[in-house]
């Protein structure tokens, strides 16, 4: 039973390692800048996946492409800018700040915001109420409306 | 109403769900996206095709560049033999080459001895083909998978993309009637 786990996971290892190619890095920030990239960058054929993940052909020519540009020196952006004219703003996975996407980046915050300001208010509002009713006091009728009903309770 | 502001989120949601409903059924939309969700608009409409100098596959030694691509309105076919909706297609673009439609054809990261095999088997409706092994080409023009379409003016500019196979629904529907009006562009709004 044992050999046929062990067989199992050796079939499954190399599943493990797809995607990944034999890149050489001159430098570790070269590396760093390397993956960082590619799992910012969504694949455009398998759209759920980025290219460091993603087995696609395309992905894996992607990936060559952005290892071309940063060994010719370019930075991040550039890289980015790269292929967002080819693939559109789809290609990113952080979408630029522009005004088109800006209530991507701010909505949430300001949803949360508006949230606690209704919160607030409400709550404000229900304190306002409870004092209002603590600094009036009891009439002497209501007194002893109280008095009764309280005896009521307490004979039954 | 007591509390009339109680309903300032209702009002959000109906108008948000009428918003995300009337884009789902947008007739643009559907007829770009919706029948493929997965297609992506091209980012190079209204773009001239990419610089390139790539070998042509029809004649060995002749370099093909993005001028030669220019003088008439035409389709930009990138295909290649490993890619069966391809094959799929083939015969409507014989027929469209017949009926006087300009094709130009990017084999895309082929083997070039089989490609020709290809056209020699099954026609060959392009009038250039341009050899993209790397697919350095189909990467400038933002091809992510075979087959697809694009349809350029006499001076080279994208002004659509089509992916997947054009069959004649697709032809009818989307890719003639703009490659109709971009030729009755091209000669001065005359018929």
């Amino acid at each position: 039973m044992r050999w046929l786990w062990l067989l199992v996971l050796a079939l499954m290892a190399p599943l493990a390692l797809a995607a990944i190619d034999t890149y050489e890095f001159d430098t570790e920030e070269q590396r760093q800048r390397f993956y960082q990239l590619s799992s910012e960058l969504r694949c455009p054929k398998c759209q759920n996946q980025n290219i460091a993940d993603s087995d696609a052909p395309i992905a894996m020519d992607l990936r060559r492409e952005v290892y071309r540009m940063l060994n010719e020196g370019k930075d991040n952006e550039e890289i980015v800018d790269f292929l967002v004219a080819r693939y559109g703003e789809f290609v990113r996975y952080k979408p630029a700040l522009t005004p088109a996407t800006a209530i991507l980046w701010f909505g949430p915050a300001a949803m949360l915001l508006a949230g606690f300001i209704v919160l607030l208010v409400m709550l404000r509002r229900r304190q306002k109420a409870l004092r209002e009713a603590a600094g009036k006091s009891l009439s002497q009728d209501e007194q002893r409306r109280l008095q009764s009903l309280l005896e009521r309770e307490e004979d039954s | 109403m007591r509390r009339p502001w109680m309903l300032i989120p209702l009002i959000l949601f109906l108008g948000l769900a009428g918003l995300f409903l009337k884009t789902l059924y947008d007739k643009k939309n559907l007829q770009d996206l919706a029948i493929d969700p997965s297609a992506l608009p091209s980012a190079l409409i209204d773009k001239p095709v990419p610089a390139f100098a790539l070998p042509s596959l029809d004649e060995p030694g002749r370099t093909l560049t993005e001028q030669d691509f220019r003088g008439e309105v035409a389709l930009v076919n990138v295909w290649a033999t490993w890619c069966p909706t391809c094959r799929a297609e083939h015969a409507m673009f014989n027929k469209l080459a017949s009926q006087g439609v300009t094709i130009h054809g990017v084999n895309y990261k082929d083997n070039s001895e089989a490609a020709r095999r290809w056209l020699e088997e099954l026609g060959n409706p392009y009038q250039l083909n341009v050899e993209d092994p790397q697919g350095s080409l189909g990467i400038n023009l933002g091809v992510y998978g075979a087959p697809e379409t694009f349809l350029i003016d006499a001076d080279g500019v994208i002004h659509y993309k089509y992916i997947g196979a054009v069959d004649e629904r697709v032809w009818a529907d989307q890719l003639g009637p703009r490659y109709q009006a971009l030729l009755e562009q091209a000669s001065g709004g005359q018929p």
